[in-house]
């Protein structure tokens, strides 16, 4: 039971300061930004919602929205069935099972540009591993920095290769919570395996997968080191996901009108599709 | 149906077991008839998990042969035994309603839905669940999802025994009398076999024709609740049964008589069938009287437990307590007191083993 | 059974083949990296791993990395303990649109705030510093610590803390002797949570340091950006980056499954 105790507010105040501080003043920086316009010499003039009408007409920023929902939504499409099936697979308990899980995280802990840098080398097309592998051994035509559609498999790959992990630990950690009681009831009643994963496994998945699916959406769709580093958005501009797009303009250009109304659309779609997510998913716990 | 017979079955969770202490369960050999009703009585490690285990298939013992009507069903798979089990917490299937649970053991023997419809509605009405048939499982009561698992095992026409891995853990206090009632109650009707592990008396003893009291791995009584209650074959036993449990008091053997703190006291047990081990002698509460001369010693504490009184009585020279039962309305003794243990149903143990009575 | 294993088997190949060119990489020279492919290093050689160890701008990389990411881990923790503790006994005005908002700054790309970063910590004259990225990981790392802490902390029964009370300990002494040793697994777990988001990410601790701060990681993208394309000098920097993580993994093995299993990541 929770006591009612307005003291509490002492408690939270350090965290309500340095968050505030990180996310309120930029915030609003921002929002002062997408609303004015400058000529240089710190002189602004109001703009009014020009810039959002600006950034949500723009054919670029169409673009780079539409990229960006295709990485999401296949990365999505990948990582989940397959660190699912992986965590299926595990064995519940034993002395491999450590082992498995501390190498399955190690891709978590790489800083993330080392991961751009890393995959930048294996797919080099003469001299990196899978690059030699797939164009000397295998013949295929196979190079990132002049075909769009290489670049897109590989940074699909990359991402896979990066973040399955986060959904196998997740999905197995709901897995072993499972009492044996279940399984031994499954097999007195004579039910097939497919019945005990649809019945027994995944219903009891379900906490711990959404929370995988909805972080897997919101890091995803918030990218941008490890393409950036892999292929800088190219080539040309075909794997300029939002992130990349938006960086480009904001310290690149240093564009603050378009960059701040560009920055706020952003985030107000993350957020949106994230509440969207959330609240698909667990409906059905409000019953 | 089935009669249950174990030969000599014995069960050690290690790979190579060198002592007895290694055995999880000692050697098990019993018999048990068709349709009964049987109660695992005993604290928690005795081995009755265990035994249950092995019975359901979900364990393969060491050594010994399990028999169903003759048949060795060792090594068979929980689903080719043909039986159910219901454990300590309820095990139902979330996503489905209490019909769809409850159909489920049916459909995938492949069982026609005709059938499957009569009998859902049959078990249904006999545990009560008819009014929630169509209500999704997950949130129900637990024990209305108790009663789902049990369903689950009643539902199917071929289990030889049906096993109750202490069903009502999870169960609210004032609901527990209720469910162990209708599990009395659908025994009598549906008439299976049913092996019930419990480590509270009261359920065994109510539910059980027979009862099992296992404790250290070893099956040490098999008896009705009333032959158990009277003659409890092991100190154990003595001591568990009952509230309070027997009296257990070291005793030496001189001169051809039992003594206990140099007082001469009568049994109905053989002195001539005593080895050489320790001695005690077994009274219950109930068989103990206030006399002007017997046993010397003073009272310690009195209990009220409602409709009758306990009191406890300190021995002159020993380091121990009798319980005493005073019924309600007798007088209730002070300070400096005798006893006397009713000899009939005073017994003498050897080692925790009864020792046999006197003929005749 | 043995066909079932195959699947977390080839995953783990998988998940260990660029991590092994990478390694392997560190050990050849330029030249061998670029005369053509060998699957292992034809001619071994600790030059790479020597360059980084004696060149300052490099060293330097790793010892800023550390040094931010340690005091962000500090701080971020010790600021969420007390309101982790604030959200989970106590009812107060606007406690759960707090919560929600906190929550939302982790959903915050960090592309956005790039440059209001880099405006900000210009304008309190803290661009180039250590405290800097420190605190701007701050925005996603203090709301995740809060998050793990306060389910950590909801499994301690309150009667504890009324016990403690009754028995008179003061706040302080109660938090610090009684309650914090409770939740030692949930403060492991946050810590190890706020080391690895603050140790991988890469834009913000860019944007915000110069040379000073320099993190490992604008090192290395100066590096793979420049004319001296040096593979190997740069494959045996990212294989260091890689050592801190494997270190931090292996002392919290025994959590992670208990850690991901709260969910709360």
């Amino acid at each position: 039971m929770k006591t009612s105790n307005p003291r509490a507010w002492f408690l939270v105040l350090p965290v309500i300061c340095l968050v505030a501080f990180n996310a309120l003043i930029p915030l609003m920086t921002v929002v002062n930004y997408s609303v004015q316009e400058t000529f240089g010499n710190n002189v602004f003039f109001w703009h009014g919602i020009g810039w959002f009408q600006d950034v949500l007409g723009s054919e670029r920023f169409h673009a780079a929205l539409g990229r960006q929902f295709l990485f999401t939504g296949i990365i999505l499409a990948i990582e989940v069935p397959l660190g699912v099936a992986i965590a299926l697979a595990m064995p519940r308990s034993g002395p491999w099972v450590p082992v498995c899980l501390i190498l399955m995280a190690m891709p978590l802990l790489i800083p993330w540009n080392v991961v751009g840098a890393m995959w930048n080398i294996f797919t080099l097309p003469d001299i990196g591993l899978m690059g030699y592998t797939l164009n000397s051994v295998l013949g295929i035509d196979y190079n990132m920095t002049q075909s769009p559609l290489a670049a897109w498999i590989t940074i699909v790959a990359m991402d896979v290769w990066h973040w399955t992990s986060l959904v196998v630990l997740l999905a197995y950690a709901g897995l072993v919570s499972i009492p044996d009681a279940y399984y031994q009831a499954a097999k007195i009643d004579g039910a097939s395996k497919f019945a005990v994963f649809r019945h027994i496994q995944l219903p009891k998945m379900k906490k711990v997968l959404t929370i995988a699916i909805l972080l897997r959406f919101m890091d995803s769709f918030m990218i941008y080191t490890e393409p950036f580093v892999l292929t800088g958005g190219g080539p040309g501009n075909s794997t300029t996901l939002l992130s990349i797009d938006l960086v480009k303009v904001a310290l690149g250009q240093f564009d603050l009108g378009p960059a701040a109304a560009m920055s706020l659309i952003y985030f107000a779609i993350t957020l949106l599709v994230s509440w969207a997510f959330y609240t698909a998913m667990t409906k059905d716990d409000q019953n | 149906m089935a009669r249950i017979t174990l030969n000599n079955i014995r069960h050690s969770y290690l790979a190579n077991p060198k002592s007895d202490d290694d055995y999880a369960l000692q050697r098990v050999h019993l018999d048990w008839d068709d349709g009964g009703a049987y109660a695992l009585l005993g604290p928690s490690g005795c081995g009755k998990t265990t035994l249950l285990n092995i019975i359901s298939g979900l364990l393969i013992p060491s050594e010994g042969q399990l028999l169903f009507d003759d048949r060795d069903v060792t090594a068979l798979e929980p689903d080719e035994r043909n039986i159910a089990q219901v454990f300590q917490f309820p095990v139902i299937y979330d996503t489905m309603t209490v019909r769809e649970n409850l159909s489920f053991p049916l459909r995938n023997r492949g069982v026609d839905e005709e059938t499957i419809a009569t009998r859902v509605a049959e078990i249904a009405a006999m545990l009560e669940l008819d009014s929630m048939l169509d209500k999704k499982a997950a949130g129900l009561t637990p024990d209305n999802k108790q009663k789902i698992s049990l369903g689950r095992g009643l539902v199917r026409d071929d289990v030889n025994v049906i096993m109750f891995d202490e069903p009502l853990t999870v169960i609210d206090p004032h609901l527990k009398w209720k469910l162990r009632s209708k599990l009395k109650e659908l025994h009598q009707k549906v008439n299976r076999t049913m092996i019930y592990v419990t480590h509270d008396q009261t359920e065994a003893l109510t539910f059980a024709d027979q009862v099992v009291v296992m404790n250290f791995g070893q099956v040490l009584q098999v008896g009705t609740p009333v032959e158990l209650f009277e003659r409890p074959t092991h100190t154990f036993v003595g001591h568990f049964i009952g509230s309070p449990g027997m009296n257990v008091l070291p005793a030496s053997v001189v001169a051809g008589s039992v003594q206990i703190a140099g007082h001469t006291v009568d049994t109905a047990s053989d002195i001539a069938n005593l080895k050489q081990g320790t001695v005690e002698v077994g009274v219950r509460p109930e068989f103990v009287r206030f006399t002007d001369s017997g046993i010397p010693g003073a009272v310690e504490t009195v209990m009220d437990v409602g409709r009758h009184t306990v009191v406890k009585v300190k021995l002159d020279g020993l380091d121990h307590s009798v319980n005493v039962i005073v019924d309600e309305g007798d007088d209730l003794p002070e300070g400096n007191v005798h006893l006397q243990f009713e000899p009939a149903q005073t017994r003498l143990y050897e080692d925790g083993w009864i020792v046999a009575e006197t003929q005749g | 059974m043995k066909l079932r294993s195959l699947a977390p088997i080839l995953y783990i190949v998988f998940l260990m083949l660029p991590i092994y060119w990478l390694v392997s990489m560190s050990f050849k020279t330029t030249n061998e990296i670029l005369a053509g492919f060998s699957l292992f290093p034809q001619e071994f050689t600790l030059e790479n791993y020597a360059a980084i160890f004696t060149d300052p701008t490099w060293y330097w990389g790793y010892i800023n990395s550390t040094i931010y990411v340690t005091i962000n881990t500090i701080i971020s923790v010790s600021v969420a303990l007390p309101a982790a503790y604030a959200f989970s006994r106590y009812r107060f005005m606007g406690d759960k649109h707090l919560f929600f908002w906190l929550l939302t700054n982790r959903m915050a790309p960090p592309a956005v705030f790039a440059l209001p970063f880099f405006q900000l910590y210009s304008a309190v004259g803290l661009f180039d510093t250590h405290i800097a990225v420190a605190l701007a990981h701050c925005l996603f790392n203090i709301p995740l610590a809060v998050w793990i802490l306060e389910g950590f902390m909801s499994g301690v029964p309150k009667e504890l803390d009324e016990t403690a009370y009754v028995d008179g300990y003061s706040f302080r002494r109660f938090f610090f002797r009684i309650f914090m040793p409770n939740i030692k697994a949930g403060i492991g777990v946050a810590a190890f949570f706020c080391f690895m988001f603050s140790w991988v990410e890469l834009l913000l601790a860019k944007t915000l340091t110069a040379v000073d701060a320099k993190p490992i990681a604008a090192t290395m993208t100066k590096t793979a950006s420049s004319a001296g394309y040096e593979l190997g000098l740069l494959a045996a920097a990212g294989c260091l980056t890689i050592i801190p993580g494997a270190i931090v993994i292996y002392f919290v093995r025994n959590h992670i499954a208990k850690g991901f299993a709260l969910g709360r990541v």
